[in-house]
């Protein structure tokens, strides 16, 4: 695919959108936690479009770029035994790759 | 085989325990070591950069400490405006410090009465390097980053950080492109107080989250 420079995917998400983390193991450089995957969390921040850093680690441009996202999750939904308050949360970096509307 | 047995033995007898010092691991070079001085000598043959620009990029980053994030807290407390900026947008904001953020984003969490924020990189040591300098040995240590996401509060017990329960832990995994500096609750009784009296009460610590900024 040739990209320009600013070439990015459109933002398929807003600020308070329910999402799921998709449950998928590629090889691969990979930000999305495994622990993260198949869990359900609400978009806190749009952060704009970045490199692909999957793509970046085979020295390829990572363009198109891919929205970036700041998701949150409530500890309780990511680990049944969290033992602090059910409004503790967690806070994690994903890119809209991964992400399904849920 | 005997290397365990290579001590003074006291079990059971309520001796002290005399271990061999740690062996030292700097007498080979291991393969990622090696690529890296190959890497650097042929850079430094092709003249993309010199010796002497590599140490000058290391002084550099050992120049930034954590001060340097204190000052930017101190300047939160003291300006409204400045904190409404960091905030928004921390990476331009800390220009103003002469800090360049590089290739990533410098995004802010503000401690409140409501919310404490913790921040860990459970996949590396994504760090706020050029705001706090290089991280602290446990910053990058297994436990650390297992730990901080699952049980936080238990974490933040072991540093002495007693979050109430009413007050929600926030947790930021710093897996991509943005790097985390907590903005800390302004310690009660400081009132007009100049931003260099205020920066001596933030430590590094409290601007990863795992404590709260020092009482006056």
């Amino acid at each position: 695919m040739s990209a320009g420079a600013n070439a990015a995917f459109k933002a398929r998400f807003k600020p308070g959108d329910r999402v799921r983390v998709r449950k998928a193991y590629p090889p691969g450089h990979i930000r999305t936690p495994f622990y993260i995957r198949g869990h359900h969390g609400v978009i806190a921040h749009a952060l704009g479009p970045f490199a692909n850093p999957e793509e970046l680690a085979y020295a390829r441009s990572g363009l198109p770029a891919q929205p970036l996202y700041r998701v949150r999750f409530e500890q309780r939904e990511v680990w049944p035994d969290y033992r602090g308050p059910a409004h503790d949360t967690l806070d994690v970096e994903i890119f809209q790759h991964w992400l399904d509307p849920a | 085989m005997s290397r365990d047995h290579d001590h003074d033995h006291a079990h059971g007898h309520g001796r002290p325990h005399r271990h061999p010092p740690r062996p030292d691991s700097d007498d080979r070079l291991g393969y990622y070591q090696v690529m890296e001085i190959a890497l650097r000598e042929l850079l430094i043959e092709k003249r993309v950069f010199s010796a002497v620009e590599i140490n000058r990029a290391i002084e550099a980053m050992d120049a930034r400490g954590e001060a340097l994030g204190a000052k930017v807290v101190a300047r939160a407390w003291a300006d409204p405006a400045f904190k409404a900026r960091l905030l928004a947008d921390g990476t331009e904001a800390v220009r103003d410090f002469g800090i360049d953020m590089g290739t990533t984003r410098l995004f802010v969490v503000e401690n409140t009465p409501a919310v404490h924020n913790l921040v860990v990189c459970t996949l590396c040591s994504c760090y706020p390097r050029m705001v706090l300098g290089l991280p602290p040995d446990w910053y990058k240590s297994r436990a650390y980053r297992s730990r901080a996401v699952k049980e936080p509060r238990a974490v933040l017990r072991e540093f002495g950080t007693i979050v109430p329960d009413d007050r929600e832990v926030r947790v930021h995994d710093s897996t991509a492109d943005m790097r985390y500096l907590v903005l800390p609750l302004r310690p009660k009784g400081t009132d007009g107080w100049s931003e260099e009296k205020l920066a001596a009460l933030v430590s590094r610590d409290a601007m990863i989250g795992v404590a709260f900024a020092r009482t006056p």
